[in-house]
């Protein structure tokens, strides 16, 4: 098993597990989020359970971060090398389009585009959180949560930025989700199923976190 | 038709290179590519110019020498095809047509169109064999029968010519889909499986070192391919590969 | 020097076995002082290459490729013939030898032909081991189909791509042995010369084709493998760079050249669309186990067709002539090749040819949808099925046998062969002559081997198909590999040979002038402008069918073309680079000389036999009336040349050939 990581395959596989974990953890997301919609005493409940429960805050949300920080990490190391493969002078005429995908060929940038997202999110959130329960050591209420959401999501910079964010991650999913299942190996008699249910997750997800904050800027 | 032609001019291996125009007239849209590369190379030669250096040996699709990137693409815009099977036909009159060697780190251009491709060869040597003497002592060919399904499998992906184009076509330079095909062809193959293990792991390690990128999947090595090589070998490569490591 | 063919006593079946049984063997130790050069890397070349480092020796192995596995072994498409009698149809080492024989026109070694018969089953389970993909039916076992000039299946195959797989199948074998270092493998590099020591042959010289560089290189033995000379027309299915300047260099060191006029008129081959032409495409001799070849009956419709009035599917089936089932009712459209080639030249020639050129007839597989179709749907249990869907059934099985070759025309052609008839004409394939050999596949010079189809030995005046993969490779894996031994057991003590010596020196300065010459003459013309007009001149007059004025009037022109060629070939760029001029200028050099000598010897044998037709010998009666007419009385020889100097000087020795095992007969395929 030793150097497994040393080698393109390996490389591979492991940015394919890093993938699969994200996508897992994309829908526990916004089956949260999407409670909020509907009744905010549940939301808040939830919310309450994720931020305070010791198991989800010091086992799952480190596995968390550091699932995206390698995926992010690995990602970068991937292309650096692939550009490195490619060598130094490239084709003066390149027709990409002919023989690949949008999102298959632009991987990096939708990916950079989600980081950028994932900086404001946590600015917006996370940052809060962190300063609310553990820097300032605020009183703990369990009815605040669906308070601080509406309120995010009342300026429409922060409303057009969410949304944009999560056409890059449908774009990163359209070609990821099919990806990791094909770095894993599976078979092609199964790979026609996976496509459709891939190209499914990647629009639906995305657009539930869309219907999420549009929901709340217009019902505030 | 009357054609403008932009082709990478490049003298020796340490040359910089650089694209370079050439005008070609009355060209029948029943040549090959070849063939009005031929035509060229004549009009070059009778000025007294240095033809353009380009490989190709059988012009019939099989040798896997000739590796041309036309308008973008490896062997042309056509599907299926190298080079040389690639007809004029599919051109039109007028048209200004770009030809680039094959681009990789791993693959050097050697002069003008011809690149090097021993990269490709010392992958084989780590492990694209069966290691079985000729003796004539063999066991009689039907004491081993194959499923017709993994008979034609294995056959799918020993079609690759190992030309090269999905190095060439891959954004990444990743030669998966050639490392791939052969691994595949032995995994599928009951003579293939003593040495299975092995055998997967040698060969991409060669291929790590020769320095070809890692694939993302994008799939243009499979469109690109001229013998229809399908990504279903890459994945069975990387399952090879996992149950070689696991099984340690 | 009289010609010893070397063939051990005995009776045939028992030739090989008491050869074996009683030759000297080289000891391991001793096998790792010796070297070995192998110049050629196909089925033949690499088979060898292969087994000799298997066995110990160290092998030097050059391909003018980037890869052994480029070669040009790897465009058969067909199949590759053993008498293993899977089919239970009657098979065996007798029958392929026979078939062998009589193919060739009674004009090979019987030794040898019974030797290739003997090994033909080991390959089949070498390739097997290997991993070589061969075609296998629902149980598993090997599938066989058949082929042209015979009445069994014995043909096995991997798709349309034969070729392709027993190549990479002996690539993978040298794999092995390059990676652990018993073979040194010289890609992208030509052998100019050979070098001669005290009479043997010791080495060569070799040109780098990317730096330029001259090269030499010492061996105790040195094997050309190197293919045939298919390319002196110009056109044929050989690849662009196929050529036989090993071979021809050899010859003019004292190999003797058998029989040049003996060369394979393929009749399926893609027809020429125009001037520009840089190569002819192969379409499988298996095609035509499930096409029926056919021209118009009517001369008028012929011209309707050739003018685009008429297309193939409006002639109505009673106007068509299927000539081969008509002339030839016993084997049809499975003639051997050489006289489907023949029977094709002759419908063109009358006014019958199909495209505009009039230089096509058509292949055929209507029929073969419906049989097909018919079968499938009894087989999926489909009741009444329309024409339509019988049809669509059978396209699918043609697909699947020949999918890859039904591609290739319609890319090449932009017609789909699903839809209307293949357009097809004959085109030089495969050369049976090349470089004279005794039992032991040794040239006249002592040390330098030849195998495979650079030398004669095994198809006499025409090979079957399948054959020349068969020869190859039991040249390569199976013969060579105890021959050699046999001489190399004289060399254990020699040591390593210099390269330091006069003889390399002398060798290496020939090599220089003439390159040197092509850099700097002043001509005018490019090395292909000689070649088209060599290639012109050989299918002319030297093509299907022969007479003596052509023959002679060829000699002539080639002769003036091969002086116009030195005092006016332009060749551009430097010597010490890689220059794509300067390799063809030497190959088309050496093809402008082999051009003349293949002439000659057409001139010399007055006798119809396999390819090699002789207006002036047919039958003039009888049921054969109009076919080719052998001369065993006076032409049963093989006619090695020896290098005079001038091609026209060559002189001739006859080895004569003696049947004990087969009884010379008229070759009747009716």
């Amino acid at each position: 098993m030793s150097g497994i990581l040393n080698s393109s395959i390996g490389r591979k596989i492991a940015m394919a597990l890093s993938a699969l974990f994200l996508i897992f953890f994309l829908i526990i997301h916004l089956a949260v989020n999407i409670t909020s919609v509907f009744s905010a005493d549940l939301f808040n409940e939830l919310s309450h359970f994720m931020g305070t429960n010791p198991l989800v805050q010091f086992a799952l949300q480190p596995v968390l971060v550091f699932g995206v920080i390698f995926h992010f990490v690995l990602g970068f190391v991937l292309e650096v090398r692939n550009r490195k493969a490619v060598g130094n002078i490239s084709y003066k005429k390149n027709n990409g389009a002919a023989n690949s995908s949008w999102m298959s060929r632009n991987m990096i940038y939708s990916g950079l585009a989600i980081l950028a997202f994932i900086v404001l999110h946590f600015i917006d959130f996370w940052v809060p959180e962190i300063n609310h329960k553990y820097i300032e050591v605020l009183p703990e209420d369990p009815t605040r949560y669906f308070g601080e959401l509406q309120h995010k999501f009342v300026p429409i910079w922060r409303v057009i930025a969410y949304v944009v964010a999560f056409v890059f991650l449908s774009l990163h999913l359209m070609h990821g989700f099919t990806s990791s299942l094909q770095s894993m190996g599976v078979a092609s008699s199964r790979k026609k199923f996976f496509k459709n249910f891939g190209l499914a997750y990647s629009i639906i997800i995305p657009l539930g976190f869309v219907i999420v904050a549009l929901f709340h800027h217009f019902n505030h | 038709m009357d054609l403008t032609l932009k082709i990478w001019r490049q003298k020796d291996s340490q040359d910089k290179g650089q694209m370079v125009d050439y005008k070609v007239t009355d060209i029948s849209e029943h040549m090959s590519f070849l063939e009005m590369m031929d035509v060229l190379n004549e009009q070059l030669v009778n000025t007294g110019e240095e033809p353009v250096a380009f490989d190709h040996d059988c012009r019939e699709g099989i040798c896997g020498m000739c590796s041309l990137y036309i308008n973008g693409e490896a062997h042309g815009p056509d599907r299926g095809i190298t080079t040389c099977q690639l007809h004029m036909r599919m051109f039109n009159d007028g048209d200004t047509i770009t030809i680039e060697p094959w681009r990789a780190a791993a693959f050097p251009v050697i002069k003008d169109l011809i690149v090097d491709r021993m990269a490709f060869e010392r992958i084989q040597q780590a492990g694209g064999y069966i290691s079985v003497n000729t003796s004539g002592n063999t066991q009689d060919a039907n004491s081993l029968p194959i499923s017709k399904h993994a008979a034609d499998e294995a056959m799918d992906a020993a079609t690759c010519i190992g030309c090269g184009a999905c190095v060439a076509s891959c954004k990444n330079s990743s030669a998966m889909l050639f490392v791939g095909a052969k691994v595949s062809q032995y995994a599928l193959l009951p003579q293939g499986q003593v040495e299975a293990a092995d055998r997967v792991k040698n060969m991409v390690a060669q291929m790590d070192l020769e320095g070809f990128g890692n694939c993302t999947n994008t799939g243009a090595c499979e469109v690109e391919c001229p013998k229809g090589i399908s990504l279903e070998n890459i994945a069975r490569m990387n399952r090879e590969f996992m149950s070689a490591n696991i099984k340690g | 020097m009289a010609l010893d063919s070397k063939v051990p006593e005995g009776p045939i079946k028992d030739k090989w076995t008491t050869y074996k049984d009683n030759i000297n063997l080289v000891n391991p130790a001793n096998k790792r002082h010796i070297d070995i050069i192998v110049v050629g890397t196909g089925l033949a070349g690499g088979s060898a290459a292969a087994t000799l480092a298997e066995l110990g020796y160290n092998v030097k192995a050059f391909a003018y490729q980037d890869s052994p596995r480029r070669a040009h072994s790897i465009a058969a498409q067909g199949g590759i013939n053993a008498a293993k009698n899977y089919m239970g149809d009657g098979d065996s080492n007798y029958r392929l030898f026979y078939d062998t024989v009589k193919g060739g026109d009674y004009r090979s070694r019987e030794a040898n032909v019974y030797r290739l018969a003997e090994v033909s089953g080991n390959i089949i389970d070498q390739c097997v081991a290997q991993g070589v993909p061969f075609a296998r039916d629902y149980g598993g076992l090997l599938d066989n189909r058949s082929f042209g000039g015979v009445l069994v299946s014995r043909t096995f195959y991997a798709k349309g791509q034969t070729g392709q797989q027993l190549l990479l199948g002996a690539y993978s074998a040298m794999n092995r042995q390059i990676a652990r270092g018993k073979i040194e493998m010289f890609n992208r590099h030509e052998m100019l010369d050979v070098v001669k020591v005290d009479g043997k042959a010791r080495g060569i010289i070799a040109r780098n084709l990317i730096t330029g560089e001259i090269e030499r290189h010492s061996a105790h033995a040195v094997v050309i493998a190197t293919g045939g000379y298919g390319n002196v027309y110009f056109l044929s299915t050989n690849a662009m760079g196929s050529n036989a300047t090993a071979a021809w260099k050899i010859h003019k060191k004292g190999a003797y050249f058998a029989n040049p006029c003996f060369t394979q008129i393929h009749p399926t081959c893609i027809p020429r669309s125009g001037d520009y032409q840089s190569k002819l495409t192969l379409m499988s001799e298996s095609l035509r186990n499930d096409g029926r070849i056919w021209v118009p009956a009517k001369l008028e419709d012929a011209k309707a067709i050739q003018q685009g009035k008429l297309k193939p599917t409006d002639i109505a089936e009673e106007d068509r002539d299927y000539y081969l089932e008509r002339r030839y009712p016993a084997f049809g459209n499975l003639v051997p090749r050489d006289v489907a080639s023949r029977a094709a030249k002759e419908r063109c020639d009358a006014g019958y040819g199909v495209n505009g050129t009039g230089e096509a007839v058509y292949l055929d597989f209507a029929s073969a949808f419906v049989r097909y179709g018919k079968e499938q749907a009894k087989i999926h249990g489909i009741k009444n099925a329309s024409d339509a869907e019988i049809k669509k059934l059978g396209q699918g099985i043609i697909e699947s046998k020949y999918g890859n070759l039904f591609q290739m025309y319609e890319k090449i052609i932009a017609e789909n062969p699903y839809e209307t008839p293949m357009m097809i004409y004959p085109a030089t394939h495969y050369t049976m002559g090349g470089v004279w050999v005794d039992y032991n596949l040794m040239t006249t010079v002592e040390g330098l081997y030849c195998i495979g189809e650079a030398n004669f030995s095994d198809h006499g005046a025409n090979r079957l198909g399948a054959s020349a993969l068969m020869q190859g490779l039991a040249d390569g894996y199976f013969v060579l590999p105890y021959t050699i031994g046999d001489y190399l057991s004289n060399d254990i003590r020699t040591g390593k040979i210099s390269t330091e010596t006069k003889e390399f020196d002398e060798v290496e300065k020939e090599v220089r002038d003439r390159i040197e010459f092509f850099i700097n003459n002043e001509g005018t013309k490019s090395v292909d402008h000689f070649h088209k007009r060599l290639g012109k001149v050989m299918w002319d007059k030297v093509g299907m069918s022969r007479n003596a004025k052509d023959l002679t009037e060829a000699m002539a022109e080639i002769k003036a073309i091969r002086e116009e060629f030195w005092k006016e070939v332009k060749v551009p760029g430097t010597a010490n680079e890689m220059n794509v001029e300067l390799e063809k200028a030497g190959r088309v050099a050496d093809f402008l000389e082999l051009g003349e000598l293949f002439a000659k010897d057409a001139l010399e044998r007055n006798e119809s036999c396999g390819g090699h037709f002789r207006e002036e010998s047919v039958e003039l009666d009888g049921e054969q009336k109009g076919e080719a007419k052998r001369n065993d009385k006076d032409y049963a020889f093989v006619s090695a040349w020896e290098y005079k100097g001038e091609p026209a000087d060559a002189v001739l020795h006859k080895e004569e050939l003696e049947f004990k095992d087969i009884e010379l007969k008229q070759r009747s395929y009716k």
